[in-house]
């Protein structure tokens, strides 16, 4: 059994066959692994017994729940309408730079993605980044790299 | 339990209705006319493309009305100026994003959005084009079913057929939003899933996105050219459901009239898949006898119980997907289309004196899947392929109105000699229970000697539309060279439509049934509910389909497999025994395991 398939059993030991088992499963992959590749999703429909499209389906439902490979760590970007107000794209600019890739891409040690996401709910001290599930609320571009910066060292 | 009456008014008529009946039902009842594209009545209510919206006094909103169940005092407007307003618009919205080049598309003429648009006389395009480049090249992976983004509404009636029908689920809906999509696992070709081709969705698809692989071109260049001895099988479901696509109600038989516009057409012959479909009994019913004497008397454990038919190329591919591991009990006999194919291109060829190389057998089916089978490799027992092409009962019905027969008036004709004879048995094979129906006909008498014992040969228990049939028959009285039947109870079970092909699957995989043979077919109501059958579907009109073919049946002057005079010469003159030698070279099969996702 390849570390994913362990994996998933596992998952599925603990959050069972159900369909609405579904959701956790695929999250616990993610948590572990940062994406759902292919043989993970055939595995998890295999598992529950419904369809590989219908994980699919779920899987590319919800932007949190990744289709395609990502860094060990995921920035993304508030990108909605207050954010964009407070200048998130200088915010996107200097990560861009500092990181050498562009949003969507992956840094060529796998240690960094960098996204957009829709509104994070955090309008009122925008612009906000996420650090994989850590806020950053009235950045700018200093301070995001700032922080990018001390998180890189902070391991 | 009987159920409330609710009153309302639809536009100020009123009306009383059982309690959970919905608006769309309720004004049906009145004869109004709520148009629907999402709502089909074999499927579950979706109420996601909005067209039904209607007006009820008291309601902030529009309603959707085939989600809205009736309420006493209701009053609903099913044609105000908010509506029709609210419904033009939403149409226009639905045609922004979709690719309306009709005169080029498939379903041209027979499309709902197209019947709607032209309804509510939609003008020029008064919202921005929506349409995603990406979406404009159709998946053709398929040698069955054509998927074409650019034309759908995503309605998801293709997605509740393959998950509530057929429990494949090979479509779901990807993406959200304006990125939504329906979408194969990562959106891979047709080809690669498990889609069993089935073509259920081709059937209830409102647009054009999901259609057939049109080979209509394929066969009028081979009746054109010179060198082509060109010969047509029909399958027995064509000829109950033909007239439906040239303007006849549904359950008209025209099997004299197809005939006739066959020859028309310009086939060299016009031969009959009943035909072989009862070469298959013999072949099928001698397999089960063979496996019974085996399980029973021998032990030997690797002949599998219970035998499962294998006539249905989308319940093949269903199981090699999903249950590989009971491939061994399939029958291994090939369908009839290709036992057809196989005996045409060696015996008939023989016969009427043409060389294999310069035939082209043809069949006429009410199948998608039997695109794909007559393209698997195994399919080409005489050296050549077997069948070089499958048109569908739609397909045939178009090239009549290309070749400007006028269908109507066409006086019957019958069907060319040999391999143009057929029984009742062989014609039963087109309703879900009509395989097992001639099987039994014709095992029962094989080894009693006497004929099955049920009023008129017709085995009720396995008719009907019942998901799951089961019956059994006490074998009593036999011949000697089958003394170890004497008294045994044969368990028989049906099922039609995927999603009860897997829960008999599954409880044959558990253990927990005792039949000794299973009768399945891919579709709905057997093949006359077929994926290549005419537009639109119903139970409605499978129920008077299935009339049509027992009709059929006992206006036959033969009715049982083994006295087919063609199929008796067969054996005498070429193939010797059921099962022998020459059968299993080219009228039996074997299966793969394919990916299960």
């Amino acid at each position: 059994m390849s570390t994913t398939e362990v994996l998933i059993s596992e998952l599925v030991e603990k959050h069972g066959r159900t369909r609405n088992s579904l959701m956790p499963i695929l999250q616990g992959i993610v948590q572990q692994e940062k994406f759902l590749s292919e043989d993970a999703m055939v595995s998890v429909a295999r598992e529950l017994n419904i369809s590989a499209a219908d994980v699919f389906g779920t899987a590319s439902f919800y932007t949190f729940l990744d289709t395609v490979p990502r860094g060990k760590n995921v920035i993304r970007v508030c990108k909605t309408i207050s954010c964009h107000m407070k200048n998130k794209d200088e915010i996107i600019r200097a990560l861009e730079n500092a990181l050498k890739i562009k949003v969507g891409e992956t840094t060529h040690d796998k240690e960094y993605t960098l996204l957009t996401a829709n509104c994070l709910g955090w309008c009122h001290k925008g612009p906000v980044m996420l650090i994989n599930d850590e806020v950053y609320p009235e950045l700018t571009p200093e301070s995001a790299l700032k922080i990018v910066n001390e998180h890189m060292h902070s391991k | 339990m009987s159920k409330y009456m609710v009153n309302l008014k639809i536009n100020n008529m009123p009306v009383s209705v059982e309690e959970g009946t919905t608006i769309l039902e309720a004004a049906r009842q009145l004869n109004f006319k709520i148009p629907t594209l999402c709502n089909h009545p074999d499927l579950t209510v979706a109420g996601n493309c909005r067209v039904c919206v209607v007006e009820v006094k008291g309601a902030r909103q529009l309603s959707a009305a085939c989600a809205t169940p009736v309420s006493e005092g209701m009053e609903v407007f099913t044609n105000s100026e908010q509506v029709r307003t609210s419904r033009k618009h939403i149409i226009e919205l639905l045609l922004s994003e979709h690719n309306s080049d009709c005169t080029k598309c498939q379903k041209n003429g027979s499309c709902e959005l197209q019947s709607l648009a032209f309804e509510y006389r939609v003008g020029d395009h008064v919202l921005m084009s929506l349409l995603k480049p990406e979406d404009l090249i159709p998946d053709i992976s398929s040698p069955s079913i054509v998927k074409d983004n650019s034309k759908c509404i995503h309605c998801q009636r293709c997605v509740r057929t393959c998950a509530e029908l057929q429990g494949v689920s090979a479509l779901g809906v990807a993406f959200k939003g304006n990125h939504q999509s329906i979408s194969t696992f990562l959106n891979k070709p047709l080809n690669e899933v498990v889609c069993t081709n089935c073509g259920q969705c081709i059937n209830r698809c409102p647009t054009g996105a999901l259609t057939e692989r049109n080979n209509i071109e394929d066969v009028w260049n081979a009746l054109y050219d010179p060198n082509k001895f060109v010969v047509v099988q029909t399958a027995p479901a064509v000829r109950i459901a033909l007239g439906e696509e040239l303007g006849l109600e549904p359950g008209h038989r025209v099997t004299g009239k197809m005939v006739a516009s066959l020859r028309k057409i310009g086939f060299n012959k016009v031969l009959d898949t009943d035909f072989s479909a009862d070469l298959t009994i013999m072949e099928e019913g001698f397999e089960l006898l063979n496996r019974l004497r085996k399980v029973l008397v021998e032990k030997d454990e690797t002949v599998k119980l219970p035998m499962m038919t294998s006539c249905s190329p989308g319940w093949i591919k269903f199981i090699e997907h999903i249950f590989p591991n009971l491939n061994d009990h399939l029958s291994t006999c090939k369908s009839p289309q290709q036992m057809f194919g196989a005996v045409a291109k060696t015996y008939y060829a023989d016969k009427v004196n043409v060389k294999a190389q310069d035939m082209v057998v043809v069949s006429i089916m009410p199948c998608t899947a039997k695109k794909f089978e007559c393209d698997r490799p195994e399919m080409r027992s005489s050296g050549f392929k077997d069948v070089d092409y499958v048109l569908t009962t739609r397909e045939l019905g178009l090239m009549i109105r290309q070749a400007g027969i006028d269908f109507a008036s066409l006086e019957p004709e019958g069907y060319d000699s040999i391999l143009g004879e057929s029984t009742g048995a062989a014609v039963i094979f087109g309703a879900t229970g009509g395989v097992m129906e001639a099987a039994l006909r014709t095992a029962y008498e094989v080894v009693t000697g006497r004929e099955v014992p049920f009023t008129n040969l017709d085995i009720k228990p396995v008719r009907g539309m019942e998901g799951v049939k089961e019956a059994s028959i006490k074998i009593k009285n036999v011949k000697p060279e089958f003394a170890h039947l004497e008294g045994v109870e044969l368990n028989v079970a049906v099922a039609h439509g995927l999603a009860n092909a897997r829960k008999v699957m599954e409880s044959v995989q558990n253990g927990t049934s005792n039949y000794h043979f299973i009768e399945i077919m891919a579709c709905p109501g057997g093949c006359l509910g077929g994926g290549g059958q005419p537009i639109p579907t119903s139970k409605e009109i499978r129920d008077k389909r299935a009339e049509a073919i027992y009709e059929e049946d006992l206006n036959m002057p033969i009715r049982k497999s083994h006295e087919n005079p063609d199929v008796v010469a067969i054996y005498e003159e070429f193939l010797g025994e059921p099962n022998g030698h020459k059968s299993h070279d080219l009228l039996h099969t074997h299966y793969k395991v394919r990916n299960r996702y």
